[in-house]
């Protein structure tokens, strides 16, 4: 305004400096206010409570349950093994619990609150994850475990584990690491193939599983099943 | 010299069916006159339902009975009433008596408490079998099953009483112990007073 302007340059009466004084006061006041809390939330972003603990908390959430180094765990349902999981396998099953084509209403509930870039560096730190197997399979049917693994069953129709999953079951992108995984999940997974997976679309990759899944008999499941979960 | 060595054989094979007899005739029918089940039934009551601070065993799984005596033995479970009570209670127990123990309890039908504020009900409901995946409170239901049943050694926890299931979802928090390698103290960590409440009442309804 260039009244006031004037009148700056001509000098102010007294009422009117010691009511700039004040207003300048109010103005530093509330400057430093807002600093203070810009300090404060700049503190909860790098870190202690808020930010941080948003990763790290999860992962805590997905161990509890997933064994403390990613091993597996036996509750009333066996909880997969998911150290050295491939990352790409982890993210589209998460992805497939959410969109239901996947049925397990207990990962649902885990998977659809998770943000896509939760979901990207869960799956890259479980795959960095390398705990010895979980064990605790029969070891009697692991020689014919091993043998369907490397060579399948021709006359069965079923192909070798290893065309897939890899010689060592270390799997690869999409295709799962079965290397370590537990034998109670390993039989479960296999025995109700399609039950479980490819729900409600016929372009779920998993559909690539059901006809192998279903030419197995339940002995030569549980001895892949325990093949598998021995291997490091 | 042969037929001796067939007579002391013998007498060993003896012994050891006498034995066989005795432990097969006590165990399933005459538990209960046991000492150690009388002394047992001070605090949990006649039919081993509960009473008061004192859990129910009525129904426990055996095994998760068995690993908790070992864990009062080894001062590894570790709030009040264990230091108080269970770590002298256990303290000459013989294995077998804590097989025995575990399979007599197992073996009682469990009766629900039925003492929880039935309003947080269905809340509580919604925890054990949902988890708050938002606050990273995991689904109970994936360990203890759909009932709170349990299996081997994970407790049953369907019709416990409120007070019990509350009083040790807050030590998990308060950093007592239990049973070494248990995700209990992680998993109670996330759990709020209001969760507990809800939890312990619902849980106190389960058949």
């Amino acid at each position: 305004m260039p009244g006031t302007h004037s009148i700056d340059a001509d000098g102010m009466n007294g009422t009117k400096r010691s009511r700039t004084i004040a207003a300048g006061l109010l103005l530093a006041l509330q400057a430093s206010i807002l600093m203070m809390v810009f300090s404060i939330s700049a503190v909860a972003q790098e870190g202690l409570p808020s930010a941080k603990s948003g990763f790290e908390a999860k992962l805590e959430y997905c161990k509890t349950c997933h064994g403390l180094s990613g091993q597996g765990y036996l509750g009333y349902f066996p909880m997969p093994r998911l150290a050295g999981q491939q990352p790409e396998y982890i993210e589209a099953q998460l992805k497939a619990f959410i969109e239901r084509r996947r049925t397990n209403p207990i990962m649902f509930n885990v998977a659809h609150v998770l943000s896509p870039s939760m979901i990207s560096a869960l799956a890259n730190h479980f795959h960095h994850l390398n705990p010895p197997p979980f064990g605790g399979a029969p070891r009697s049917a692991l020689a014919t475990g091993k043998r369907i693994y490397d060579e399948g069953l021709p006359e069965s129709n079923v192909p070798a584990c290893s065309a897939c999953h890899g010689a060592g079951g270390h799997g690869q992108n999409e295709i799962p690491r079965l290397a370590g995984q537990l034998y109670p999940y390993m039989i479960g997974q296999l025995a109700g193939w399609s039950k479980e997976r490819g729900q409600g679309t016929a372009v779920d990759t998993s559909a690539i599983m059901a006809p192998t899944a279903h030419n197995l008999t339940r002995p030569q499941i549980e001895a892949v099943a325990a093949y598998v979960s021995t291997l490091q | 010299m042969y037929e001796a060595r067939k007579l002391g054989i013998m007498k060993r094979i003896g012994l050891k069916l006498a034995i066989l007899a005795m432990v097969a005739s006590t165990v399933p029918a005459a538990a209960d006159d046991r000492a150690a089940v009388r002394n047992c039934t001070w605090c949990h009551g006649a039919e081993a339902q509960g009473y008061t601070v004192a859990p129910r065993l009525a129904g426990q799984r055996p095994q998760y009975i068995m690993s908790q005596i070992q864990s009062f033995h080894e001062h590894t479970r570790d709030n009040p009433f264990s230091r108080q009570y269970m770590w002298n209670a256990v303290a000459t127990l013989s294995q077998y008596d804590v097989r025995d123990l575990a399979n007599y309890f197992a073996s009682i039908r469990p009766k629900p408490a039925n003492d929880g504020d039935s309003a947080l009900a269905a809340k509580g409901k919604r925890i054990f079998m949902q988890g708050i995946p938002e606050a990273n409170v995991v689904s109970c239901y994936a360990c203890h099953g759909p009932d709170g049943e349990g299996v081997r050694d994970i407790p049953r926890l369907g019709g416990l009483a409120y007070f019990y299931v509350k009083g040790r979802l807050e030590q998990w928090g308060q950093g007592y112990h239990s049973t070494a390698g248990s995700p209990m103290p992680l998993v109670a960590s996330h759990l709020g007073p209001e969760e507990i409440e809800a939890l312990a009442s619902y849980l106190s309804f389960v058949r």
